[in-house]
């Protein structure tokens, strides 16, 4: 019977002749994709060099990385991005284990954070460009805004987790509320605190991008909206290409990082 | 017990909407002591007072069914798009393995900040934003087909199985019935993400519906009028976002 295969393959792990299936499968998908790509390149049936030729995009891709344009708004960038987390996640986690604590506290103002989690933030930044100006300060408080909400509510549902084990511990040692923090909370809530972040740079990176094509001088966001307005396509795409292979590995490092080592702190004993 | 019940909810509650009065106050008088500059943030008595400005002038409930359009064209198609994807991911269980991890990394990546790309590629109009917000609102709903299609209880199957039922039924009656709790699960998230996304566009490209208001108003230096639509904009999303919560507690109690 096929479902009792199907059930079969997905308790066991796939085979060693499976994984090369697998492997196969991935590669046509990718031939496949380019190839109506060159395709629909060649197929005159859009308009000259919106869909450019793989061997144009290469160079476009080349060209990209080995100017040092690239690396100067790179690096404006990730300044921004990273002043951006280190606010949103201060302020988010801070948020996040006071409401954690309190019930009270999270019963009132938990709704507020979760209903406005999802709604569009970019809809700030008029408002931020005229409290902080048209420079970096901007963006650092669009990416700053955008990451707050995940990190808070990850903190917050870290907190419910936490074996009440654990908390009962250390009070019978009468651990300060720092000690409590620093050595009890965050590292028994060190996976859900992870995810929080992943998913907050997540946001920052597309706040602060996002706020860069709108309105600045410098940035990658900027080197993206320049590239339209001067409709050199090859370069759009090559910098599309670099962003997001550059948010997806960050995204893939931060899971694997909350994976690993997770034998080593408070939370698996419990 | 009720009672208790009652006031166990009622006074964090009005807690909430005190604090948010008492922060909006507070703003208020620091604008007119003018330690916060009044030129670059408004009043929030002018705030409250442009809404019904921006309702009247603006054209607000046009432009809200620009955007409501915008995200219905998009929800169709996720959901026409996404379901069959998750289901043929589902029934092969090597392009599953293959593809699964594809699925998750899109759904992480910055799709949005192609905007310009898709403007090139539909012409500055609702397809365009249409286009990119379908895109970036797939995966979730693919990768929930999958969850909830794979979780259906093996018992469940056993029983069409004792039944001889043909594969296409056990699909059909038994699978896809109790797999819609997640696939819903999957399309609010995608609806979450398309209408985020449809907003941004707007505003960005200054085309369209809600997003285009706030940037129109801000451009004009109505500082009243562009927190007014602000505050719009976040009302309608937090009420799709609680519709679609509601929906999904209706789907998952029966």
């Amino acid at each position: 019977m096929a479902y009792a295969k199907i059930g079969v393959e997905a308790r066991s792990g796939l085979l060693a002749t499976d994984r090369a299936k697998v492997m196969a499968i991935r590669i046509a998908i990718i031939v496949v994709m380019l190839a109506l790509w060159e395709g629909a390149s060649h197929s005159g049936l859009f308009f000259k060099d919106v869909i450019p030729s793989i061997a144009t995009l290469a160079a476009a891709l080349v060209r990209l990385l080995s100017g040092s344009p690239f690396y100067a708004n790179l690096l404006v960038t990730a300044g921004e991005i990273a002043a951006a987390m280190a606010i949103g996640s201060v302020f988010g986690i801070a948020v996040g284990l006071l409401l954690g604590a309190n019930p009270f506290l999270a019963r009132t103002y938990e709704p507020y954070i979760y209903y406005f989690g999802p709604t569009p933030k970019i809809i700030f930044f008029s408002v931020l460009i005229m409290l902080y100006g048209v420079g970096p300060g901007s963006k650092i408080a669009m990416g700053a805004i955008s990451c707050f909400f995940p990190i808070a509510l990850s903190t917050l549902a870290g907190m419910r987790e936490i074996n009440p084990v654990l908390i009962r511990v250390g009070k019978s040692f009468s651990a300060r509320p720092r000690h409590m923090v620093f050595k009890i909370l965050m590292p028994a809530m060190r996976v859900p605190m992870i995810t929080g972040i992943r998913l907050g740079l997540g946001v920052a990176i597309i706040g602060t991008l996002l706020a860069e094509t709108k309105l600045s001088n410098k940035g990658l966001g900027y080197m993206v909206i320049q590239s339209y307005n001067r409709f050199d396509m090859p370069t759009m795409y090559a910098l599309i290409i670099v962003v997001v292979s550059i948010a997806v590995l960050l995204n893939v490092l931060i899971e694997r990082w909350s994976r690993s080592n997770s034998s080593d702190n408070l939370g698996s004993l419990a | 017990m009720a009672s208790l019940l009652r006031s166990d909810r009622f006074l964090p509650a009005a807690t909430g909407i005190a604090s948010l009065a008492a922060a909006v106050a507070i703003v208020e008088l620091l604008l007119r002591a003018e330690i916060l500059n009044p030129h670059i943030m408004p009043y929030p008595s002018d705030v409250f007072a442009a809404i019904p400005r921006i309702i009247r002038e603006e054209a607000v409930f046009q432009r809200f069914l620009v955007t409501a359009g915008e995200t219905l064209a998009s929800l169709v198609l996720i959901v026409a798009i996404g379901v069959p994807l998750g289901v043929l991911l589902q029934r092969n269980p090597l392009v599953r393995k293959a593809t699964e991890s594809w699925f998750s990394a899109l759904a992480a990546a910055p799709i949005v900040l192609a905007y310009p790309l898709f403007l090139v590629l539909f012409g500055r109009n609702a397809s365009a934003i249409v286009a990119l917000a379908v895109i970036g609102s797939i995966p979730p709903v693919v990768l929930k087909t999958v969850d909830g299609l794979a979780a259906t209880r093996k018992v469940l199957i056993n029983v069409g199985r004792a039944y001889s039922m043909t594969r296409r039924q056990i699909f059909w009656r038994i699978m896809v019935p109790s797999a819609i709790p997640s696939i819903f699960v999957g399309i609010r998230l995608g609806l979450i993400f398309a209408l985020v996304k449809i907003v941004g566009v707007e505003f960005l490209i200054n085309f369209g519906g809600l997003g285009q208001l706030i940037n129109e108003l801000a451009e004009r230096y109505d500082l009243a009028g562009t927190y007014a639509a602000i505050i719009f904009v976040i009302a309608v999303s937090m009420l799709a976002f609680t519709l679609t919560e509601w929906i999904e507690k209706w789907l998952t109690q029966r």
